[in-house]
């Protein structure tokens, strides 16, 4: 099954190679993973996903805990959450396509953020399976450049992942 | 403490600090990027440093030292290959969970990532099986780095850890303060296990008709071997220890069933696969215990006692786990046991022991004790007489390491070193020699084989430097013994290049090395040669046994295989 994870880490070099050299020592699956600090310049905030049985999924928590840079893990299937993605979009658009792109990033809630005589580029964010759902409506001949931040994460509600 | 501000160079400050951690010994090798610190050592005389003579060595003799006397080992290492020597004792120490600090040193910062001489991502290196590691970049944070170094490597799960400091961090001046604790709020190992869970395991330990004691590493790594013997003692279950945990309990003892797992004895297997409930503590389930997973123990309610919350649940699933400190909570568990110990089935107990008995009497360790060609088992027993039980044995890797585990009957934590996770080839005598160095009036004795002790057979001249009177067993088949063996079992007998032709002549070899050899061929002149080189207390005795190079050690549960299902030596092998 599919896990989000977050982490809070001392926002120190190196940390980053022990959580993604922990992932492939022990073999565990990483989907994707993203980090970038906090309100507090000495903490990171990482979110990875993985896939895994219950069995994995807790093994990766625990490892993730040993970690001496690792302050907190949190499985954020453990509650209702909140995942975002975003995305560029590079995109070739002349002629009868530049309007076809333009109804198209409307009805998907995205934005063009720069144009050119021959391109468009679009910023989506949402959930995954939005931004697949984009990159499968438009003409995938279309596509000059694609560049994916991996999810970030958060739980619903009052609950905070703080130290 | 004086209050004027002291300032120390890095390399002072190094000397200095290890000094406030109350380091006597320094394990290491000298070159570029340490020479600073080097010199600094020189104009002292309160940490001592031995010279090894490869870094190989210098893990290893700072873990054998660590392992005997439960003090963190410390290795100092020069940049680059002085480091990446150092990798294969530094995962030795990880896997068996020994506390090391091990210092090496770097190129000047500034010249970091441009492939400078003797250049090396020490960090990067030994990311994978170390503990923690710290890069120092600046001569302000070398003291309370090496505080945290040394915290964090004997806490919680012990382990190794790497600081790399860059040869002008040991230039450059600074206040020396050393800390007095550590505060890291991403590091909080359990120590106290939680006190429901404690409850609950004492109540399914009582009720059990048919238990099992299995006990590993853990208990020798927190000191809990008295622990342990109250808690079996209240219980009068039967115990068995693990690879790494022999000792902690007295293998004399009528409730010791001996060694478990590959070559273990019949009976502690046994007991294992027909348990009811199975009292895990401070051992890892390791798969050279366990045999198959999925027949392991399949009738049995399991507690787990351990302080590493990712050891639980990871290779076989329990019942109650409890996390924390081994010492801590068998402490807290043997005072809710004694005034439960009424609620212990005796009836049961007593069918259970009986039945132990009948698997006991297999004799699974038999060996031919008539033979004239020199047996093994026999030379290992021998040294068990003569040292009364009481020497410090060290061993390397392979069958030899197995013989010395089922016959040295050990009563005494930290009396027996040997590589069980990693599995080190070249362990034995340099491990030995760290452990002759923490105890210099103790017998310590190196049990090996001809194919181990030629991996690090240089450390020869450290024992002559520092005057180190171990006695080296070596079981000399001319084989690497336990390749052999599963060559003939698993591969018909097609024993690739596992006959070590061409060796040395070890009685020469220790001769020049300034030692004293010694070669027995007969079963006859065992006894006399091993009192000999006991009796020349301050030489260095290498003896070089001669012996069966067919045998085999037995029994064993095969890759794949369930724990109840042991070969035993072919005459005796059961119906």
């Amino acid at each position: 099954m599919r896990h989000i994870i977050s982490l809070l880490m001392e926002n120190e070099a190196g940390a980053l190679s022990r959580v993604a050299g922990l992932f492939s020592a022990r073999a565990f699956n990483i989907e994707s993973l993203t980090v970038a600090p906090t309100e507090d310049a000495s903490v990171s905030r990482m979110t990875i996903v993985t896939t895994g049985s219950d069995e994995i999924i807790e093994q990766i928590t625990k490892q993730l805990n040993k970690l001496l840079d690792v302050i907190k893990v949190a499985d954020l299937n453990e509650g209702e959450h909140i995942e975002r993605e975003l995305m560029l979009i590079k995109l070739a658009a002349q002629d009868e396509a530049r309007e076809e792109i333009k109804r198209l990033v409307d009805i998907f809630r995205g934005r063009i953020i720069d144009v050119t005589e021959t391109a468009y580029t679009i910023e989506i964010t949402g959930a995954g399976d939005k931004l697949d759902a984009f990159i499968k409506a438009v003409d995938a001949g279309a596509i000059l450049e694609l560049v994916r931040s991996g999810v970030s994460g958060i739980a619903r509600g009052d609950k905070a992942i703080r130290i | 403490m004086s209050e004027a501000k002291e300032i120390l160079r890095g390399c002072e400050i190094f000397v200095r600090a290890l000094k406030d951690e109350g380091v006597e010994h320094v394990f290491g090798y000298p070159g570029g990027a340490v020479l600073h610190i080097y010199d600094a050592l020189y104009s002292q005389n309160e940490v001592e440093h031995v010279l090894v003579r490869h870094e190989q060595g210098a893990a290893h003799a700072a873990d054998g030292y660590a392992r005997a006397t439960g003090r963190p080992g410390v290795v100092l290492v020069t940049s680059g290959p002085g480091v990446t020597n150092a990798v294969t004792g530094i995962a030795t120490a990880y896997m068996d969970s020994i506390p090391l600090v091990v210092f090496s040193g770097q190129v000047p910062t500034k010249l970091i990532g441009n492939d400078a001489f003797q250049e090396v991502d020490a960090v990067g290196i030994t990311r994978p099986c170390v503990k923690h590691n710290f890069l120092v970049e600046d001569v302000r944070q070398l003291a309370g780095t090496i505080k945290k170094a040394f915290h964090v490597a004997m806490s919680g799960r012990p382990g190794p850890v790497l600081v790399d400091i860059p040869k002008d961090v040991t230039d450059a001046a600074c206040e020396y303060v050393y800390p007095e604790a550590v505060v890291m709020r991403s590091y909080r190992p359990s120590v106290k296990g939680h006190p429901g869970q404690i409850r609950r395991a004492a109540k399914l330990i009582c009720a059990a008709k048919r238990p099992m004691i299995y006990s590993g590493g853990g208990v020798i790594l927190s000191n809990a071997d008295q622990e342990l013997i109250e808690f079996t003692k209240i219980l009068g279950y039967p115990i068995t220890n693990t690879l790494m945990g022999l000792g902690a309990y007295p293998a004399s003892d009528r409730q010791f069933v001996g060694m478990l797992g590959m070559h273990g004895t019949y009976e502690a297997n046994m007991g294992m696969h027909h348990c009811d409930v199975l009292v895990a503590i401070g051992a890892r389930f390791d798969d050279r215990v366990t045999g198959e997973l999925d027949q392991f123990c399949p009738e049995a309610q399991i507690v787990h006692i351990d302080v590493d919350p990712s050891s639980i649940s990871k290779n076989v699933k329990v019942d109650v786990p409890i996390v924390g400190n081994v010492k801590h909570v068998l402490a807290d568990l043997n005072a809710v046991l004694k005034g439960a110990k009424d609620k212990i089935d005796t009836a049961a107990l007593r069918a259970w022991w009986q039945q132990i008995k009948t698997w006991q009497g297999t004799d699974c360790l038999a060996y031919d004790r008539n033979s004239e060609v020199i047996k093994p088992q026999y030379v290992i027993e021998k040294l068990h007489e003569l040292t009364h039980g009481e020497a410090y044995v060290t061993s390397d890797v392979g069958q030899h390491q197995m013989w010395a585990a089922q016959f040295y009957k050990f009563d005494k934590p930290r009396r027996w070193i040997n590589s069980g996770g990693l599995g080190t080839m070249g362990f034995g005598l340099p491990a030995a020699l760290g452990v002759k160095m923490a105890f210099p009036g103790a017998t310590v004795a190196c049990v090996t084989g001809e194919a181990s002790l030629v991996m690090c057979i240089q450390e020869l001249s450290t024992c002559l430097q520092y005057d180190l009177p171990i006695k080296i067993i070596n079981l000399n088949n001319r084989y690497m013994g336990m390749v052999r063996q599963w060559q003939e079992f698993f591969y018909e007998k097609r024993y690739s290049h596992s006959y070590m032709e061409a060796l040395p002549d070890f009685v020469k070899l220790a001769e020049s090395f300034g030692h004293v050899g010694m070669r027995v061929e007969k079963t006859a002149d065992v006894e006399t040669a091993l009192e000999e080189a006991l009796a020349l207390k301050d030489r260095l005795v290498l003896i070089d046994f001669i012996t069966d190079q067919s045998e085999n050690v037995y029994p064993m549960i095969a890759a794949g295989k369930g724990q109840h299902e042991m070969h035993m030596a072919p005459a005796r092998e059961l119906a």
